[in-house]
């Protein structure tokens, strides 16, 4: 959908200055939303002022569905993406029905193609039809930022492109207006680049957060991932403490908290030679595995005392019903999994279903207390559910 | 009194006419040049200020040695008067048109162009609409400005009021000034009252509220 390749932008003033944008690639898919983000002046605006021409590229292209940009006539180009400003830049001498579908007036449409886009569109964002006929300065400001969203997308471009559109408002009104805003993305299938100050709003909206510094893009990848793995300590910042040990129990995995011992018996193992081990490791049960170390299933004392005279060796008398989890699955879903069963611990296990680890009951009250510094409410929610 | 209308009131009803006339036609040539110059002039704002400076220089020197000027160029006659009226029309409105054009608000230049706007539509749909309320006023400047001085085209046979003026101080008759210098100042009056209704009917809507309640 968009492609920037090797973009360079140097701004002439000043001979050899440092460029704005340095050697940007990246591609958006179709449908994807995607965060620019990073400090004042690295870079965002350029970026995306570059994609609908209102500034030149230094070097390097940038296509739109496969045809370099600078091929394209910009007007017709700019018609054909939406763009929402920072500053919302509402005509204040035109109502807002005049507004919302300028784009579509530059492109003649008639007056009833209009009038008909005007009304779908303000029920879009739950404003009545009586306010098509006001202008700009007899609406609130989260009003006007609304009109700004969906001047952007009167004529349906398939792109559009929003610079910091929710900056200026309080929390509350920004934040209803995020939830607004990514419902209706995701109705109607737009490639979104959204440029924001705001790391939670970042998370929040995007599916591809892209970090900047400096003109360079330090991280692009989804939120999870970048929570998961910042790519270096600007990105663990830029994200900040808090956030990380918040999305901790979000994105742990099981490898990363499991005890990495546990203790097994082989399937060929004699009753005998199970029970001896049980009481060496002062457990009650083990867990089965083949000489592969892949897991069989799991023996307890029960079992043994039951099968004692029936059984040669534990293969026979194993419950092979084992519920196990993969060490990259999430941790939070394991815990929820092992707190609904009331189990004591489930064995963690590899993709080719060997034994790698296991995670008790125990190692669950380390989890609970980060969680409760991180103050995370999900996995006290499921204790309580447990009990 | 009725003794100087049944004697003048004919011929003030003509040189006032023709007074309104040559101020007016100097004031519609001056609108037509210098509102496009203005808009032009936004578009080189590196020379704008200086080109600005320079046409403000031409209206420091005295408007008799200018028309006194003209008569060796252009000769005598209404034609010269109007074009000597003219050029001192083009300052204040040239300045006021390239000073609206130039404040309007960027951002809002900026959607417009984002969204697609070639720069003859922004001129059209967003500049001259939102420079309209300071390019009225240097308009309405111009024309109160020209209409006293309307009164020296009779120096060069333009004709109009000014020919009761000058007849009257060299014939030493007060009330031939007087028949002058009146309706010439009710006219300036009426024409800056009506420009000031046609402003507002022009002014867009949007703005005409938003500068009430700022
Ligand atoms: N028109 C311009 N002329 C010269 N330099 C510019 C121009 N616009 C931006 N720059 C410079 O380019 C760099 C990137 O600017 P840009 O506006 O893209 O930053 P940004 O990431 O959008 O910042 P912010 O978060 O403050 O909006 C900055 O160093 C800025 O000073
Ligand atoms: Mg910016």
């Amino acid at each position: 959908m968009l492609e920037f390749k090797h973009v360079t932008k140097r701004y002439n003033n000043g001979g050899d200055k440092e460029a704005a944008v340095k050697d940007l690639n990246l591609t958006i898919n179709k449908g994807e939303f995607v965060c620019f983000i990073g400090p004042s002046g690295c870079g965002k605006t350029t970026t995306m002022k570059m994609v609908n021409r209102l500034i030149d590229i230094t070097e390097g292209t940038i296509s739109v569905n496969g045809e370099d940009i600078t091929k394209q006539d910009p007007v017709s180009l700019r018609r054909s993406i939406g763009y929402v400003i920072q500053q919302i830049g509402l005509m204040p001498h035109m109502t807002i029905k005049e507004n919302i579908v300028l784009v579509g007036t530059l492109l003649k449409w008639s007056q009833e193609k209009k009038d008909e886009r005007a009304k779908e569109l303000i029920k879009l964002v739950g404003l009545p039809e009586e306010y098509l006929d006001k202008y700009p300065h007899e609406l609130s400001g989260g009003q006007q930022q609304r009109i700004g969203v969906l001047r952007a997308l009167a004529v349906n471009p398939p792109l559009i492109l929003m610079d910091e559109p929710f900056g200026a408002l309080d929390p509350i009104t920004r934040d209803s207006l995020q939830e607004e805003f990514k419902k209706l993305q995701k109705e109607l299938n737009k490639t979104i680049v959204f440029v924001t100050h705001d790391m939670d709003e970042a998370l929040k909206l995007a599916d591809k957060v892209v970090i900047m510094r400096d003109g360079e893009v330090v991280q692009a990848d989804t939120p999870d991932e970048i929570l998961r793995n910042p790519a270096n300590e600007f990105v663990e910042e830029f994200l900040g403490k808090d956030r990380l040990i918040q999305a901790r129990p979000d994105v742990t995995t099981v490898q990363q908290i499991m005890g990495s011992s546990p203790v097994t018996v082989n399937a060929g193992e004699s009753l005998k030679g199970a029970i001896s081990k049980m009481r060496q490791e002062r457990v009650d049960s083990l867990l089965v595995v083949d000489e592969n170390n892949t897991l069989q299933g799991m023996v307890d004392v029960e079992m043994v005392d039951l099968h004692w005279k029936k059984a040669e060796n534990v293969e026979e008398i194993m419950d092979t019903e084992v519920f196990s989890v993969s060490k990259d699955s999430l941790l939070r879903d394991a815990v929820h999994k092992i707190l609904r069963r009331g189990l004591k611990y489930v064995p963690v296990v590899d993709e080719s279903h060997k034994l790698v680890g296991i995670v008790t009951r125990a190692s669950l009250a380390d989890i609970v207390y980060d969680t409760i510094w991180g103050d995370g409410l999900e996995i006290e929610e499921a204790v309580a559910a447990s009990q | 009194m009725m003794a100087f209308f049944s004697e003048h009131g004919m011929e003030l009803i003509v040189k006032t006419w023709e007074h309104l006339f040559i101020s007016g036609a100097a004031i519609l040539l001056g609108v037509l040049v210098a509102v496009p110059l203005g808009v032009l002039f936004t578009r080189i704002p590196q020379i704008a200020d200086r080109l600005i400076s320079f046409i403000g220089i031409l209206q420091t020197i005295p408007s008799l040695a200018i028309l006194a000027f003209f008569i060796p160029l252009i000769g005598v006659g209404k034609i010269p008067a109007i074009i000597a009226l003219f050029v001192y029309s083009l300052l204040p409105i040239l300045r006021n048109t390239y000073t609206g054009v130039k404040d309007v608000d960027g951002h809002v230049l900026e959607a417009g162009k984002g969204m697609g706007m070639n720069n003859w539509e922004s001129i059209i749909k967003i500049e001259l609409p939102l420079a309209l309320p300071v390019i009225m006023a240097g308009i309405r400047l111009s024309t109160v400005y020209l209409i006293g001085w309307a009164a020296l085209a009779a120096f060069i046979g333009g004709g109009g009021l000014g020919d009761f003026i000058f007849d009257g101080m060299n014939l030493y008759q007060p009330d031939l000034i007087v028949a002058g210098t009146i309706p010439a100042t009710i006219l300036a009056l009426l024409a800056n009252w009506l420009l000031s209704i046609i402003e507002r009917k022009l002014t867009p809507k949007g703005l005409m509220k938003s500068y009430q309640t700022s």
